[in-house]
């Protein structure tokens, strides 16, 4: 075949000299360390095998580490739910659990892909991409999650607020260390969630632009407790806006204000001018329409009547 | 570059070989088995020509390193039929209602199909469009395909909704 076939970077295979099973977190965090920043984890490999056919970066190891024993649970322990970084896409929205006790959540890893690629791909690899808009970061940010991670010298608990460092990057190192559990409030009586995802087609596209919101409320007395919205892709990473949210609190439910929250939503925001996603001011504008959707959305989940 | 043993089912039989630390499951079962039905087309996870069954579920294979199929059972198209040339019924209804053109998507589509078939042998019209999601066709329009998994669907027992 010609050299410039080959150039093609579809066409060409991936460039490691060593794939690793490791059965046990102790054992694959003993491999990393060993191999200083050399390895690499791969989880479902979705994001890791297109990377490295680009040579976006190298790695001459890599961890696999989707055999690890107890990563893939999802459960309720107290108030929170637990979740393994090797649950899918798949498995999340296919959750009971996870409709009803992080419905955006459920909601935007339903989003992913095609069932492809939700059968495979994890929800530690989604975060570990640091992807500004990827589909379950945004929801997880929005409830408020935290995450553990765990390295030769030992583990580490970090909110998903301080995850997040910058396009395809976080506070984690995937050289040496390993996010082994992903944990946060379910959700009640009085509160709601939802997920708005605007993209070009239904299925098989990156998003042009997501929002999750999640609400408390009390609904007799028509108060909005607390908001949380998250948006991306506006800006390096999955974005909390504060100003809306602290417009929110302690506001009364009413479609009037939630137009005026929607408002305040795009002063902080700055989505790129972009070819796939739209302009910076087409986006800007929708950003409105999907946070305003997304808290009338979560408000009547929480039990709110908006007039 | 360190070479690795596998074994796993491969359409039934039992398979052991010696790949690379870098072979992709889709190169394995094209290069090396000579399983040619498994197409590639995107190698990036966008078109799902690729797709095998991986345990029941489908995957794309152009992404799955080959270590993943260690101890897995592995459905390509040969695995479909038997030698003596007979079909399943979804490969039936895809020469019936003529879902093929160029061929290229077929595999994949009839591997998925067959994938939710399995699970639910009367699907309706939009889970059978979800469920084909991850599979493009660049010459059907995907309407003779969708009509092939209902007339399956429907000998399964399940109403033709549109
Ligand atoms: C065709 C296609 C469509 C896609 N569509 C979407 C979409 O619609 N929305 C979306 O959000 N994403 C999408 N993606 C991106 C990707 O599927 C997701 O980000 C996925 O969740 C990544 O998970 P994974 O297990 O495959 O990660 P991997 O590729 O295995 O890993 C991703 C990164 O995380 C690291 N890593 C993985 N797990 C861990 C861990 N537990 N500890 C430490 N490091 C870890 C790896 O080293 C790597 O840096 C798509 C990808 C493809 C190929
Ligand atoms: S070749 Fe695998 S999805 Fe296109
Ligand atoms: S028949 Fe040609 S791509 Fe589907």
């Amino acid at each position: 075949m010609s050299p410039a076939f080959h150039e093609l970077h579809w066409a060409r295979d991936i460039e490691v000299s060593e794939y690793l099973m490791p059965s046990s977190l102790e054992e694959a965090l003993a491999m990393l360390a060993q191999r200083q920043g050399k390895a690499r984890v791969i989880a479902g490999g979705t994001d890791v095998v297109p990377e490295l056919r680009r040579r976006d970066y190298q790695a001459e190891t890599l961890v696999d580490i989707s055999r690890l024993p107890d990563m893939d649970g999802i459960a309720q322990e107290g108030g929170d739910i637990v979740m393994g970084p090797l649950v899918t896409h798949a498995q999340a929205a296919d959750s009971d659990l996870i409709q009803k006790k992080a419905g955006a959540l459920a909601a935007g890893c339903l989003a992913v892909g095609s069932p492809q690629i939700r059968n495979v791909a994890t929800l530690g690899g989604n975060l570990v991409s640091g992807q500004p808009a990827a589909d379950a970061s945004v929801p997880l940010l929005a409830l408020e999650a935290q995450v553990t991670i765990a390295s030769g010298e030992g583990e580490r608990q970090v909110p998903l607020r301080e995850f997040f460092v910058s396009v395809g990057e976080t506070v984690l190192d995937p050289g040496r260390e390993i996010l082994t559990q992903i944990r946060f409030p379910a959700l009640g009586e009085g509160q709601g969630s939802s997920y708005q995802r605007l993209s070009k087609r239904k299925a098989l596209t990156l998003p042009m632009l997501v929002c999750a919101v999640v609400v408390s409320a009390d609904a007799a007395e028509g108060v909005i407790n607390n908001a949380a919205v998250a948006l991306g892709p506006v800006a390096p990473v999955p974005f909390r806006e504060s100003q809306t949210e602290a417009f929110l609190a302690g506001a009364k439910a009413s479609r009037e204000i939630l137009v005026q929250a929607a408002e305040t939503a795009t002063a902080q925001c700055t989505p790129r001018d972009s070819l796939l996603r739209g302009s910076c001011d087409y986006r800007q504008e929708m950003v409105k329409v999907l946070v305003r959707r997304g808290l009338a959305s979560a408000l009547r989940q929480a039990g709110c009547t908006l007039d | 570059m360190s070479t690795m043993q596998i074994s796993f089912k491969l359409n039934g039989e039992d398979v052991a070989v010696e790949i690379a630390a870098n072979t992709l499951l889709v190169d394995l079962l094209r290069e090396e088995l000579g399983l040619t039905g498994t197409k590639t087309g995107c190698r990036e996870g966008e078109c799902g020509a690729c797709t095998v069954l991986v345990d029941g579920e489908p995957f794309n294979s152009c992404l799955l390193p080959a270590m993943k199929a260690d101890g897995r059972q592995v459905t390509t198209i040969e695995g479909l039929g038997d030698d003596e040339g007979a079909v399943e019924s979804i490969q039936q209804a895809f020469m019936d209602m003529g879902a093929a053109q160029c061929g290229f998507c077929t595999p994949g589509m009839i591997l998925t199909a067959k994938s939710l078939l399995d699970k639910n042998p009367a699907p309706e019209e939009a889970e059978i469009r979800q469920a084909l999601t991850g599979v493009l066709c660049r010459c059907t329009g995907y309407r003779k395909i969708v009509q092939a998994v209902q007339a399956v669907a429907q000998h399964n027992g399940g109403e033709v909704t549109s």
